[in-house]
């Protein structure tokens, strides 16, 4: 993929990725919220009319029709904004897609707080807990373009409901086409032996900065990247638990419920180190550029640099 | 539809019915209401219009139902044990431990139930979904649904029913099961909702109102309904909530409670004497 430019936003490589697997797939439909020029599905609208469905400002009504859609066969795609397709249409998500185990793919765009400038009432910071708590649900947040084009591929494959969430910014690719991404795998991104950092999502990108800060200081720090918050990677977790004594978490989502309780109820149960989560502290976002909100909410480089280290200060304490 | 078949159909409603007390009675707990106001829809449905297989439950070119208000499970299950997707006496363990008829409808479960429903307004979008897809695969599917009147207050189903409407989904049909009553007494006191054939039709439906217990009336709505075209039908169906069993009969408080072991069988003695008589 040599033409990706340096930045993409994974929301457009989620519109990219499901033009091409149109034209594999014929049973892949795509239905959209009012929202097609911004979770990006304007593209296979234009190429795939006949098999995409507009369905006006109703999110709720469109995840059962996904539902039906799916019990007859088809692959849809669900695309509105995170805070719409986990929170308004919860219900709905529940009660067809995961009790009914269809085959419905939620395409989840504009994820966490780097939403920015809408505010808080769009600024999803809780729906990988509302949707990790469904049974049988996957859950995916990629970090670059090259993993989200791969996931969507993925869950088209997998027979069961997946949220894959995406984000509104442009953030670093960092993989190239040598990348296979897997579901419930996570991929070790930097090797370390001092202290874990397991990322999702845009988090990934700053992981990797952090270890660049904590390498200066001479702390050698393993970045995962967890892509698949639901089914998590166990074994890597407790493998990183065990190689480096201590794991940082970050995500772009409330502490709780999200990637950094999935990761402690592995570590809790399993081989209990300091985990220190990165991550939004039981608070509502603000208005405000993604970079202002991710300094105000602590989800910098810096802000996980300094949480491994005490995360390894704690360790045997 | 000759007068042999209309009595045919209204025999397999009143044995609906019996399934619908038996099961309910036997798991102490369920809808009874509003199961038995749907029965003669139900069986006009499963024996008259619908192209189903119970052989071949998934038969991909079959027609479809969603019971969108899921508790009326009990009028499902009776017509689907009827139809033969399940043995009679499987209804005997509704809403048991280990059961497949669990207290609302869930697909994977049972053969022959479409959709899981039982959060109440969900079952339209569904079902425009089974009727886009049946339109994509250029299938002669088609869907049938039933809404209860007390459910249309959920704001879901008129986000559905703008759907079917904008997708031009004729190929689908709504029974608007319009008995009048919900767990808190009766639809106009607890939300007025009056004129719903005028809601409909606002809306851009082809909209009949029928007697619900007619089952010439259904079916002729039915026939309606197929050769109505661009758009889908709904059939405000002018029901009676405890319809066939006297005492509960247009009470509210019958729409969630099962009947003791003496009512039922009283009930049963009733439809068993209709069912004995030229019926």
């Amino acid at each position: 993929m040599t033409d990706v430019p340096q930045k993409t936003a994974t929301r457009a490589a989620y519109g990219k990725a499901l033009v091409r697997l149109g034209e594999e797939n014929p049973d892949v439909v795509v239905l959209d919220a009012d929202l097609s020029k911004s979770t990006k599905t304007d593209g296979f609208a234009k190429r795939f009319p006949e098999r995409f469905f507009q369905m006006g400002i109703a999110e709720a009504d469109m995840m059962g029709t996904a539902a039906g859609l799916a019990a007859s066969g088809k692959i849809p795609f669900a695309s509105t904004f995170a805070i719409f397709a986990s929170g308004r249409a919860f219900d709905q998500v529940r009660q067809t897609a995961g009790y009914g185990k269809l085959n419905v793919k939620i395409g989840a765009s504009h994820g966490g707080i780097t939403v920015g400038e809408d505010g808080a009432s769009h600024q999803s910071i809780e729906d990988l807990a509302l949707m990790r708590v469904i049974p049988g649900m996957t859950v995916i947040v990629p970090a670059d373009a090259i993993e989200t084009e791969q996931a969507v591929f993925a869950a088209a494959c997998h027979e069961g409901p997946v949220y894959i969430r995406t984000g509104r910014s442009p953030v670093p690719v960092l993989f190239n086409e040598s990348y296979e991404f897997e579901i419930g795998k996570a991929a070790t991104v930097r090797d370390g032996k001092d202290v874990t950092i397991i990322a999702c999502g845009i988090m990934v990108s700053k992981s990797l900065e952090a270890a660049e800060i904590l390498a200066e200081k001479g702390i050698s720090a393993r970045v995962l990247n967890m892509a698949t918050i639901k089914p998590i990677h166990v074994d890597a977790v407790v493998k990183a638990a065990k190689e480096t004594g201590a794991i940082v978490t970050a995500e772009e989502h409330s502490i709780i419920g999200g990637l950094g309780s999935a990761v402690c109820e592995v570590t809790g149960a399993m081989c209990p180190v300091p985990v220190e989560r990165i991550g939004i502290r039981d608070v509502f976002g603000q208005s405000g550029t993604p970079d202002e909100l991710m300094k105000e909410y602590s989800l910098t480089a810096d802000d996980i640099a300094q949480a491994a280290v005490r995360a390894i200060e704690r360790i045997g304490t | 539809m000759t007068k042999e078949e209309t009595k045919e159909l209204e025999r397999i409603a009143q044995r609906i019915r019996l399934g619908i007390i038996r099961s309910v009675s036997a798991a102490g707990s369920g809808h009874p209401g509003g199961s038995l106001s749907v029965a003669d829809i139900m069986a006009t449905l499963y024996f008259k219009v619908m192209r189903v297989d119970p052989e071949n439950p998934k038969w991909p070119d079959r027609d479809k139902f969603v019971m969108s208000k899921g508790h009326a499970a009990p009028a499902l299950y009776a017509t689907l044990a009827e139809a033969g997707f399940i043995p009679r006496e499987e209804l005997l363990t509704l809403r048991k431990f280990g059961s497949r008829l669990q207290g609302h409808p869930s697909m994977n479960h049972v053969p022959g139930v479409e959709m899981s429903t039982g959060s109440l307004g969900q079952g339209l979008s569904a079902a425009n979904g089974m009727a886009l897809a049946a339109k994509l695969d250029k299938r002669p599917t088609r869907v049938y649904v039933i809404i209860g009147d007390g459910e249309a207050q959920e704001g879901q189903v008129w986000e559905a029913s703008m759907t079917s409407v904008h997708q031009k989904l004729d190929n689908l049909m709504v029974f608007l099961d319009y008995n009048g009553l919900q767990i808190d007494g009766s639809v106009v006191d607890v939300k007025s909702f009056t004129d719903p054939a005028a809601r409909w039709r606002a809306f851009g439906w082809h909209v009949l109102e029928i007697d619900g217990h007619d089952v010439q009336a259904i079916h002729s709505a039915c026939e309606e309904a197929k050769a109505t075209s661009g758009r889908p039908t709904l059939a405000v169906a002018h029901t009676v909530k405890g319809k066939g069993v006297s005492f509960m009969e247009n009470v509210a408080d019958w729409h969630g409670k099962a009947p003791s072991k003496e009512q039922a069988e009283e009930a049963i003695k009733h439809i068993e004497a209709l069912l004995d008589s030229a019926l």
